[in-house]
């Protein structure tokens, strides 16, 4: 295989990981959450392409796919309920909507 | 000669990949944020191509800089920029706590792969020409993870009407209530 070994692949997903997870935990606007959730979904479809290449087996990708899908789903959702909240004119704050009450 | 020109390719989207991270996390306004994240969709997507993936590499450019990250556009468009300081809000420790969390979980996944390096992740094997191409997935899909397509389109048929259903409740809570 030319250039990198599967290690260095793995290493940039794994910060990949590290910063969405650190976004996700430190970031008050939802959307940036969302965001943040979508750097860690790429950190894992990384890993998960990297060891497909690496062991020459399709199911890598496929689950890449299905990961992809799976991520286009929860924006769709998450969007959707980032959009409900500003329409009720809450504000836009992931600690001050610790709540479940309408 | 080909080696280099893959390991210059390789830093440059490796680069890219990681700046934009950054950026997405530490941007203080939500539009530059995800105009970054576009960035990493795009520069991960030329890592994939360097690991022979050129469909999961034309899917990520298509579904996530096209798709998703239009409607991201759009909503932030909605909501109007406001700019917010990522330390901002909360209290301190909770800040300190969410460094030292993601910090640990990178510390754990690179030591896990460091100790693997030099073993079973050093030689990889070579790939025939048709891996990772179209037709090469197609077939995979329609025959050993037939269920897990028909599957992808329940959870994509039930996210649709589930994002109807929040776009339009709000506004009958509204006026009725």
């Amino acid at each position: 295989m030319l250039g990198p070994g599967i290690a260095w692949y793995l290493g940039v997903s794994a910060f990949l990981f590290g910063v969405g997870a650190l976004g996700v935990l430190l970031r008050r606007n939802p959307l940036i959450v969302l965001l943040s959730l979508e750097i860690m979904l790429n950190g894992a479809n990384l890993a998960l392409i990297a060891f497909s290449r690496h062991a020459h087996n399709g199911a890598g990708q496929i689950f890449a796919l299905a990961v992809m899908a799976v991520a286009a789903s929860e924006v769709c959702v998450g969007l959707g309920l980032v959009v409900a909240i500003h329409r009720r004119n809450l504000e836009l704050d992931v600690d001050r909507l610790s709540e479940l009450r309408g | 000669m080909g080696n280099f020109l893959v390991w210059v390719v390789w830093i440059f989207a490796a680069g890219a990949c990681i700046a934009s991270a950054v950026g997405v996390v530490t941007f203080k306004n939500p539009f530059l944020s995800a105009l970054a994240l576009i960035g990493n969709l795009g520069s991960l997507a030329v890592l994939y191509l360097l690991l022979s993936s050129e469909f999961v590499a034309a899917a990520q450019v298509l579904v996530y800089a096209g798709a998703v990250m239009v409607m991201f556009l759009f909503v932030i468009a909605y909501i109007g920029p406001r700019q917010e300081a990522p330390w901002a809000g909360g209290p301190r420790w909770q800040s300190f706590a969410a460094v030292l969390a993601a910090a640990a979980i990178f510390v754990e996944i690179m030591v896990a792969i460091g100790l693997k390096a030099g073993g079973s992740l050093a030689h990889s094997d070579h790939v025939n020409a048709t891996f990772g191409s179209p037709g090469w997935i197609g077939r995979l899909f329609l025959t050993d993870h037939l269920l897990a397509f028909e599957i992808t389109s329940i959870v994509l048929l039930v996210a649709a009407v589930g994002g109807v259903i929040l776009g339009s409740h709000t506004k009958r809570l509204e006026t009725g209530a």
